[in-house]
């Protein structure tokens, strides 16, 4: 990394763009980075009254957010999303949290090529599409942060996700990666690995026997995982990047 | 879109590359990104300004054929008009 980014204005004359930003950890995220003073664009697919919820819910604390539409599984939509978030926000996107994901739960011997190519195209393609154009301006302003989330599936075995888990870990290898690639001109890429956190998305999961199985006693809320994200999108975390941390309550230790 | 001049294009080339670390004095023509530190990371910024100002694309093939300051000059102007 060029510079040490202690004497730097932060947040920098940028937006932060969180996609999936309409519930459960994206919502978190776009709510604790306003909090941080980043103007956020909130990126939703099909929960357009939710994306406007975080928005109000931002403008409300005194922060400013936009919500913008895109499916980040369309090869078009970075260009169409960054546009827009640039445009409405009046700033480069500068800090990116490539959040949006989905589950098609499914033993490996029965798991469908539309469930395995839709959860690849969703929470592995897309990140990457949204990193490669997020890093055009990062690497020109000489700063910026990218947060992948990831997952515990993709540390340890999860029956019934196998599209899932390979596609959260080549998320983590494709972080490591970019990671060393850019950092000298002070962009980190960084992810979380979120444990089983109390979600629409996990409500299916969560029972008395997984709970047991968590050192903790209890799943995370998203808040819990929003504030790692927060840390590593600060100035104080300039020197972090390549990075998994964990947020599970124990659960891959 | 007007011509762009080859000079033009030198004098943008030499403000991008120098942005990236050498002194601009030092950036001739003949000077190769090698003995300018110049990195393939560079070179891919490089391109996406090129791009930017003068609607170029320079994809890795081409990029990796570069070995001056020159050729990049050459290439771009040759590309642009």
């Amino acid at each position: 990394m060029s510079e040490p980014e202690s004497a730097a204005a932060w947040p920098p004359a940028g937006c932060a763009l969180v996609t999936g930003g309409s519930r459960g950890i994206g919502a978190a995220v776009a709510l604790a980075l306003a909090a941080d003073g980043w103007p956020v664009a909130v990126n939703y697919n099909a929960g357009a009254q939710a994306a406007g919820e975080v928005v109000a819910a931002i403008e409300q604390a005194g922060g400013r957010a936009v919500a913008v539409q895109g499916d980040v599984a369309d090869p078009q939509a970075p260009e169409r999303v960054f546009a827009q978030a640039e445009e409405q926000l009046g700033a480069p996107v500068l800090a990116l949290v490539n959040n949006a994901g989905i589950t098609r739960d499914n033993l490996a011997p029965s798991l469908a090529d539309e469930e395995w190519d839709a959860v690849i195209a969703t929470n592995l393609s897309g990140a990457f599409r949204f990193t490669r154009r997020a890093l055009k301006g990062m690497m020109r302003a000489r700063t910026g942060r990218i947060v992948n989330i990831a997952s515990v599936s993709a540390l340890r075995a999860n029956a019934g996700q196998s599209n899932y888990g390979a596609a959260k870990a080549g998320l983590i290898q494709f972080t490591r990666t970019v990671a060393v690639e850019v950092a000298r001109r002070g962009v980190t890429v960084n992810a979380v690995a979120p444990g089983f956190i109390a979600t629409d998305m996990t409500s299916a999961l969560i029972g008395p026997d997984l709970l047991a199985a968590i050192p903790a006693r209890r799943a995370g809320s998203t808040e819990e995982v929003a504030a790692c994200v927060r840390f590593l999108v600060s100035r104080q975390a300039s020197y972090v990047t390549g990075a998994v941390l964990t947020v599970d309550g124990g659960l891959g230790a | 879109m007007s011509a762009v001049t080859k000079e033009q294009v030198q004098e943008r080339v030499v403000e991008a590359l120098a942005s990236f670390g050498p002194d601009a004095g030092d950036i001739t023509p003949e000077s190769t990104f090698e003995e300018l530190d110049i990195d393939s990371l560079d070179l891919v910024e490089l391109a996406q300004i090129v791009e930017d100002e003068y609607g170029v694309v320079l994809k890795g093939e081409d990029m990796k054929e570069l070995k001056t300051v020159g050729e990049a000059v050459e290439l771009i102007t040759e590309r642009a008009n």
